[in-house]
Parts: structure tokens; C-alpha cells; sequence
């Protein structure tokens, strides 16, 4: 039994540079073609998973070319990388079909798809590659297509976000060079399974420990964490709506905490140092994200400024995990916090390019995003106001919804470990949501509908069915945790994959 | 001490990423950092009067299958230069895009100076 890896890298990247050729007379070619690449990924994403978890091995390992491991690159396909690859292909499925409409108000949309179906690529082959150098390629290519499609509009404020991205994204991908370069130097070799082996022989030098530090604010800086976070909220609103949809959706969570966790915990092992760094980095995150979401009246940096604060979560759990297993304490809890934090991951993926989505079709109807400028489109918009609310009742923890199970899962794995603060924290930060949630949903959709917006009508059915389809998922994901198969199926081995930390050597050797 | 100058290189790219209110300036800081990385990865594998790293006959004895200890000890690692030309492709690539960013928005603000371009706030 075996698992096309390479198809998940050639399939988009192969569409990538076809779909250009069109031209502006193909374009709804283009459209479906493209559509037709995010879909297949889907399918074949699932039934691999279902391969793996009916499967008797923990991995599987694809090497390009045949050569041996340490010689040659070499794909791995684990627990986490399924879990991310789902969460990937479902979102950029949702996102790409939203675009067949909502594209149509830009030109060029075919090279549109073309960098869309690029950045897919290079997502997946950061989440596959067993290799260190492999995985910066990869990164590069998702992050180069992300700062050309922030720029797509090409106006005044698109090309300063773009260009603000583009710098502060470039110099934490050379960070992430020099740390590559750092890494080699001291052990001689670029595959993760034997890095990770000759750090446990020979322990940490003063190279290697500068190395994790340069990996952990490269990634950091990918993944907008509180200290780097600057890029982010003008980044992501300057993006045409399902390409914010992408970034925030998942772009942030591959790049940054995907390759921050498998670096921290697969690769370098886990320390009580890091531990503690990953909690300040998620808590920090947290709470200055959400306070500075509070007052924004721009919808869609609103959702961005959503974005940082609720990857202090995710960063927040998984930092928890590596604090209890490098004390030697209870393996339940530590695989409990990472729990949470996975599931949060995936969660936040489904609700906030919801969200997106929402707002773009809120934009596309009315032509503004300003909140003041809104009001009252419960009832022209009936589609995009239930959705939405949804959403927002998911992002702000509201039973029975999805958010609520993974916070709940924190809140309850930081009372476990003994942090009461951190817990009493992560409900206040929740309750802010909840409250900065409100006012959107009361300036957008509640209150009289303003003069200029009485000729708003509800989107085209084709950006409706999307939104549909991410609001089900908002419903029904708490399935994913409270089904004993499903949970043993798609989370715990994720999650074991990250408890298990060095052993990830062995087991990729030993394949 | 060429590690140290290595180094040294890599913070003026940085400082002046940091400090240059130029687009342009700070674009040329980038490459400068990408350039210092690209020589520190070139001279891990350097070795003085090293050789290239190619097998002819009188180096490898077919009898024991052993390749003579003076090649392994005297061979340049070729796996450096291969990532340096991947990063050198990959900063040609971002270097591109860069600049064309800068000069799409040169066109809209008939400016290069970031101070000016001060529309996204908050």
C-alpha cells in the first residue's frame, strides 16, 4: 500500500504554471481547472488519511529518486502532516470555489489561480518534507506567492501592506537560512530524523542552541506572534477576500506554528527554556491581539487583529505541552494542552476564513467594510448574517460550537498543570472576543439599514454554498473530539506525534 | 575570523534594513543579509586547498572497495554550493518581486520614502 506524497507538491505546483497560458479567454477554463486541482487534493487528502489511520504504520516515507535516506530528500507523511494537510486542502477547496464569483471584480484572474494554486503547493510541501532545506524551499514558494497575492489589487494601500510583508516575510525567511546553514554546520546533515539523532548524541553547542533562537522568531515572524506581529494586521485586509481567507485561514498556522512545533519538538527536543518561551510568546499574542481588536471599525483588520490573538491559543497549548513533558510531568496533561491547542488550530482555520469569507461577501454587496458605514443587513443578507453569526459564535467560545471544545480543552489542561492565572486569563481573553464579536455583529447586521445600502441583494449562489459549507463544519467539528474513532483517528495521532518529540528519528529510520 | 566578518556583513544588511527610510535602500539591505548567509553557507564548506569532490580511478581501489583517506580528507563538501545556487535562485526570485513592488508603488505616491506611505494605521 503506498501514498502518492510527490502528487500532493506536483499537482498544484503542475496547474500552477498551466493555468497562466489561458489567457483572459480561458478564463472560466482556468476557473474550473483550478477548482478541480483544490478538490482532487481534498479527495486524495482524505482517503490518505484514512490510509494512515486503518494502516499499521505510524508514517510513511516517500524518498525522491530512491537514494537512501541521508543522501537523498525524503517526503514524511506522520499524524501531524495528515492533520495539517486536511486542514489545508479543505480550507483552500472553500476558498478557491468562492473565487469563481468573487474574483470576477479583478482582472487577470487566471494568473490570480496561478498564485493561489502556488502557494497550495508550497503549503504542502512544508507540511511533507522530511528535510530541513527542503521545508525553507517550500516556505519560500508559499511565502512569495503570499506577498505577490496581498499586492494583487495593486492600489495604494495593497502595495504598502504588500511591501511591508515582503520585508519583515523576507528577513525571517533568511533568519530561517542562517539557522538551515547553522544546523548543517554542526551536525552535517539536513534530514530532520538524523539531525535530530546527532542532537541526541552529541546534546546542544552554543551554535545549535543559536540556531533554535533564530528558528524560533524566523517562525515566529511567519506565524505574526506577538513581538513580530506588525506585518499582519495590514497584510491580511489588503489581501483580496478568500486570499485573507488562506492567509489567516492557514498560511500563518503551516508556516509559522506547524514548522515552530515540529522544529521545537521533533528536531531540537523540548526544554523547560522553551517551554516557558512559548507560553510568554502564545500569552502575549492573546492578550494584546484581541485589546487591539476591541477598537477597530475596518471589519476586516478587526478579523486580523482576531487572527494574532487567537494564535496565542494554539501557541499557548502546544507551549504548554512542551513545559509539562520537558518536567517529566504527567504525559495525560501535556498530550491534553497540545490537544487543545491542535484542535484550536484546525478550528480557527474553519471559523476565520469563514469569517473572511463573510466579510468579503459583505464587501462585494455593499462596497464598504468601514462598520460605521454599515447596518441592518440581517434582512437583505439572510445567507452571509447566519453564517456569520455562526462563525462568531465559534471564534468567541459560545457551546456548542467548535471553538468552545478546544478552549475548553485548554482552559482545562492549564487548571490541570496548575496555572490557575493562565486559565483565568484565557476565559477573559474569551469573554473580549465575545464582546468585540457583538459590536460586529451589531454594526453589520443589526440596527436600520442606511439610505445608500437599500439596493444590497445576497451574493450569487456560487460564494453562498462556501460559506454554507464552512458554517456545517463550525457546527459539526466538536464531533471530531466528543466521537471516540474520529478523535483516535485524526487528532491523538497528531498529538502523538508531537508527545513522542525525539523518537521521531527512529521512527523515520526504521521505515 | 572570516565567520566574524561573516557576521559583521549580515548586521550592516540588517541595520540597514532597520534604520534606511529608503524602499530602495532597504530592499539593497535584504540582499546584503541574503548575501552574507549565502558566504557563510560557502565557507562551511570550505577547505584550504581542497579538491573537487570527483572519484577518478587512482583514488579508489576496486580490490577493497575503499576510497583513498587523501581524497576524503583533501574533497570540498559539494553540498553547500548546491544550497547556496537553490538560495541564490530563490533571492533572484523575491529581488524581482521587490522591486517591482517598489516601483508599482514609486508610481502611486511619486515617492520611495516609507515615512510617506502612511494610509493603513491602527
Amino acid at each position: 500500500m503506498s501514498i502518492p506524497l510527490p502528487v500532493f507538491v506536483a499537482l498544484p505546483l503542475v496547474m500552477a504554471f498551466l493555468l497562466p497560458m489561458f489567457g483572459k479567454k480561458g478564463k472560466d477554463a482556468a476557473t474550473a481547472l483550478a477548482n478541480l486541482a483544490t478538490v482532487s487534493l481534498l479527495v486524495l487528502t482524505i482517503i490518505s488519511a484514512i490510509q494512515l489511520s486503518t494502516g499499521n504504520d505510524q508514517l510513511y516515507v516517500y524518498k525522491i529518486g530512491k537514494w537512501p535516506i541521508p543522501l537523498g530528500i525524503n517526503l514524511v507523511f506522520d499524524g501531524l502532516s495528515s492533520f495539517l494537510l486536511l486542514t489545508i486542502s479543505v480550507v483552500s477547496a472553500a476558498a478557491m470555489f468562492f473565487s469563481i464569483r468573487y474574483m470576477e471584480q479583478y482582472t487577470a484572474k487566471s494568473k490570480y489561480l496561478s498564485l493561489f494554486l502556488l502557494m497550495v503547493a508550497g503549503m504542502n510541501g512544508v507540511v511533507l518534507s522530511g528535510d530541513i532545506f527542503n521545508l525553507f524551499v517550500f516556505l519560500e514558494i508559499a511565502s512569495l506567492a503570499s506577498y505577490a497575492l496581498v499586492g494583487f489589487g495593486c492600489e495604494h494601500e495593497e502595495l504598502e501592506a504588500s511591501f511591508k510583508y515582503m520585508v519583515l516575510g523576507t528577513v525571517s525567511s533568511i533568519f530561517i537560512l542562517f539557522a538551515v546553514a547553522l544546523v548543517y554546520g554542526n551536525t552535517g546533515t539536513l534530514n530532520m530524523a538524523y539531525i535530530s539523532k546527532a542532537i541526541q548524541d552529541a546534546g546542544l553547542n552554543i551554535g545549535l542552541t543559536f540556531a533554535l533562537a533564530l528558528f524560533v522568531v524566523g517562525f515566529g515572524l511567519k506565524s505574526a506572534l506577538v513581538p513580530f506581529h506588525a506585518w499582519l494586521p495590514d497584510a491580511h485586509p489588503s489581501a483580496p477576500a478568500p486570499i485573507s481567507a488562506m492567509l489567516s485561514g492557514i498560511l500563518i498556522k503551516t508556516l509559522g506554528v506547524y514548522a515552530l512545533a515540529r522544529t521545537v519538538f521533533n528536531i531540537f527536543g523540548v526544554s523547560v527554556s522553551i517551554g516557558w518561551l512559548l507560553i510568554v510568546l502564545g500569552l502575549l499574542s492573546m492578550v494584546v491581539g484581541v485589546f487591539l481588536a476591541v477598537g477597530q471599525w475596518d471589519l476586516k483588520r478587526l478579523l486580523a487583529y482576531h487572527s494574532i490573538s487567537q494564535m496565542g491559543y494554539v501557541v499557548l497549548g502546544i507551549g504548554l505541552g512542551a513545559l509539562i513533558l520537558a518536567r517529566g510531568g504527567n504525559t495525560a496533561w501535556a498530550s491534553l494542552a497540545i490537544l487543545g491547542g491542535l484542535f484550536h488550530l484546525v478550528n480557527h482555520a474553519v471559523f476565520k476564513s469563514l469569517l473572511f469569507l463573510n466579510s468579503g461577501s459583505v464587501e462585494m454587496a455593499t462596497g464598504t467594510r468601514q462598520l460605521k458605514q454599515l447596518g441592518g443587513l440581517a434582512t437583505v443578507m439572510p445567507v452571509t448574517r447566519a453564517t456569520s453569526a455562526i462563525a462568531s459564535a465559534s471564534i468567541a467560545g459560545v457551546p456548542p460550537f467548535n471553538g468552545f471544545w478546544s478552549k475548553l480543552i485548554i482552559v482545562i489542561a492549564t487548571v490541570k498543570a496548575g496555572f490557575y492565572s493562565l486559565a483565568a486569563i484565557t476565559v477573559i481573553v474569551s469573554l473580549v472576543t465575545l464582546i468585540s464579536f457583538l459590536k460586529v455583529q451589531r454594526y453589520v447586521f443589526l440596527g436600520e439599514l442606511p439610505e445608500k445600502l437599500r439596493a444590497t441583494e445576497e451574493n450569487k449562489c456560487s460564494m453562498l454554498i462556501p460559506m454554507i459549507f464552512m458554517a456545517c463544519l463550525c457546527v459539526l467539528m466538536g464531533l471530531l473530539l466528543l466521537i471516540p474513532t474520529l478523535r483516535e483517528s485524526i487528532l491523538e495521532p497528531a498529538v502523538r506525534v508531537l508527545i513522542d518529540g525525539l523518537k521521531y528519528s527512529t521512527n523515520v529510520m526504521n521505515v | 575570523m572570516p565567520y566574524a566578518l561573516c557576521l559583521l556583513l549580515f548586521m550592516i544588511g540588517l541595520y540597514c534594513v532597520v534604520v534606511k527610510k529608503n524602499m530602495v535602500k532597504i530592499v539593497i539591505g535584504i540582499m546584503v543579509m541574503e548575501y552574507a548567509v549565502n558566504l557563510f553557507l560557502v565557507m562551511l564548506g570550505f577547505n584550504a586547498g581542497g579538491i573537487a569532490p570527483i572519484i577518478d580511478k587512482t583514488q579508489y581501489d576496486p580490490q577493497t572497495q575503499q576510497i583513498a583517506a587523501s581524497f576524503i580528507n583533501s574533497s570540498v563538501d559539494p553540498l553547500p554550493q548546491a544550497l547556496v545556487l537553490t538560495s541564490i535562485v530563490i533571492s533572484l526570485g523575491s529581488l524581482a518581486l521587490m522591486i517591482s513592488i517598489c516601483t508599482r508603488t514609486y508610481e502611486k505616491y511619486g515617492t520611495f520614502d516609507i515615512t510617506e506611505l502612511r494610509r493603513l494605521k491602527g
